[in-house]
């Protein structure tokens, strides 16, 4: 049991580590001109959508990794 | 660095203080006006008082006021407001029952004094990968991370005296971490958040003569958010609470709402006749990390709380590991 936490802990880590990789390679670039002033604004609307998309999908990976570590203790 | 050696030595030394001389007579005073609950894991009818957040905010406001005497930075004002208002939030919700969304809404507007005093750089930097600007986003992340990591040590905050061991383990972590990112002004600014749980820990840990309260554990989970965002730490602070995320996030997944504790139906841990702690089978209950230490077989509440301080210690060297990956850019 406890390797198992042990394990879901390195692979949250994991995981983090390779989703700030993407977030820095899709959202780093991101720039936006033409809009004068607003500018700033849309870039930062378009990388807060990507992020929480990003994340969400983070969450879904976390929660299936859960499921398949936990299998049996989360039907107790 | 030397010239910081003075201020970080007397603040660590009034933090653990304050809350060590403190709570004795707070204890009393608690139980004077009888502020205190039954301890459900315990076979006889042990009441315990709480909460001891007043302590720990004391040493708190205490020391950082001793850090701002030398250093007058915008960072510890900052820390310190937000984590006086969890205090009062917790302090609120200790004397009254409030809705599960209270915490929540209240620590977010509580998290406004780091965007109001400009304590905050909104690049977010990552490990081997460097950083990335979201000014807009990042106002978000604030927002969100101190009620986060409020409730998340208030949600750890379970067993006898693992709410502040696990503080000790983390934000000691936490400070190392923002050594060797080499940001040593707010490195010593977090020191006193590691001697205040430790003094804390002498009279929280089992068997317990006081415990934290809502008061408490968002005071200390404020204050570790504050520092995260203060710091530019984020990621690694992340890293340094994964056993709290993973127990919150088991909860969050298994109820699918926010909910405050007593509302939820189903004991998710049950006693044996020895009083050892053992997971049940109630389906409706719901999954949480204490319930997944304990799917091995029933244990003693102690040989529990030293289970997730080993976790805890796990993810503070996987912090500490992240803080060295800072350095490296692929």
């Amino acid at each position: 049991m406890k390797s198992g936490l042990f394990g879901f802990l390195f692979a949250m880590w994991a995981l983090i580590i390779v989703g700030g990789g993407i977030i820095v390679t899709l959202l780093g670039p991101i720039s936006i001109s033409g809009f004068g002033d607003l500018d700033w604004f849309i870039a930062s609307v378009i990388k807060a959508v990507i992020a929480i998309v990003l994340v969400v999908i983070w969450i879904l990976i976390l929660s299936k990794l859960k499921n398949f570590i936990f299998k049996k203790e989360i039907n107790l | 660095m030397i010239d910081l050696l003075i201020p970080a030595i007397i603040s660590c030394i009034v933090a653990f203080l304050v809350v060590f001389v403190m709570t004795p007579p707070l204890i009393k005073i608690l139980e004077k006006r009888n502020f205190a609950v039954k301890d459900m894991n315990k076979k006889e009818d042990v009441m315990v008082v709480r909460p001891g957040g007043p302590a720990i905010i004391t040493g708190i406001i205490a020391s950082e006021i001793v850090l701002y005497a030398f250093l007058q930075m915008n960072e510890i004002l900052a820390i310190v407001i937000t984590t006086t208002a969890a205090f009062l939030i917790g302090y609120v919700d200790d004397r009254k029952v409030m809705g599960g969304w209270f915490k929540p809404v209240a620590l977010a507007i509580a998290a406004i004094p780091i965007i109001a005093l400009g304590a905050y750089d909104s690049d977010l930097a990552f490990p081997l990968f460097g950083t990335v600007q979201i000014p807009a986003l990042y106002f978000a992340l604030i927002i969100f991370m101190i009620p986060i990591t409020g409730n998340t040590i208030n949600s750890i905050d379970v067993l006898n005296g693992v709410a502040s061991g696990f503080m000790v383990i983390a934000s000691f972590s936490l400070s190392i971490c923002l050594f060797i990112v080499q940001n040593y002004e707010i490195a010593i600014v977090s020191l006193p958040l590691g001697f205040v749980s430790l003094a804390f820990y002498k009279y929280h840990k089992i068997p317990s003569k006081i415990f934290p309260g809502d008061s408490g554990a968002l005071t200390l989970g404020a204050m570790y958010g504050s520092i995260a965002i203060v710091g530019g730490v984020e990621i690694i602070a992340a890293v340094a609470l994964l056993p709290a995320v993973i127990n919150s996030f088991l909860f969050l997944s298994s109820v699918k709402r926010i909910v405050e504790h007593r509302e939820i139906k189903g004991k998710p841990v049950d006693h044996t006749e020895d009083f050892r702690l053992k997971a049940t089978n109630d389906r409706k209950a719901p999954v949480t990390l204490v319930r997944l230490i304990l799917a091995g077989g029933p244990m003693t509440e102690k040989q529990v709380g030293f289970a997730i301080f080993k976790l805890a210690i796990f993810s503070g060297v996987l912090a500490i590991i992240t803080a060295f990956m800072m350095g490296v850019t692929l």
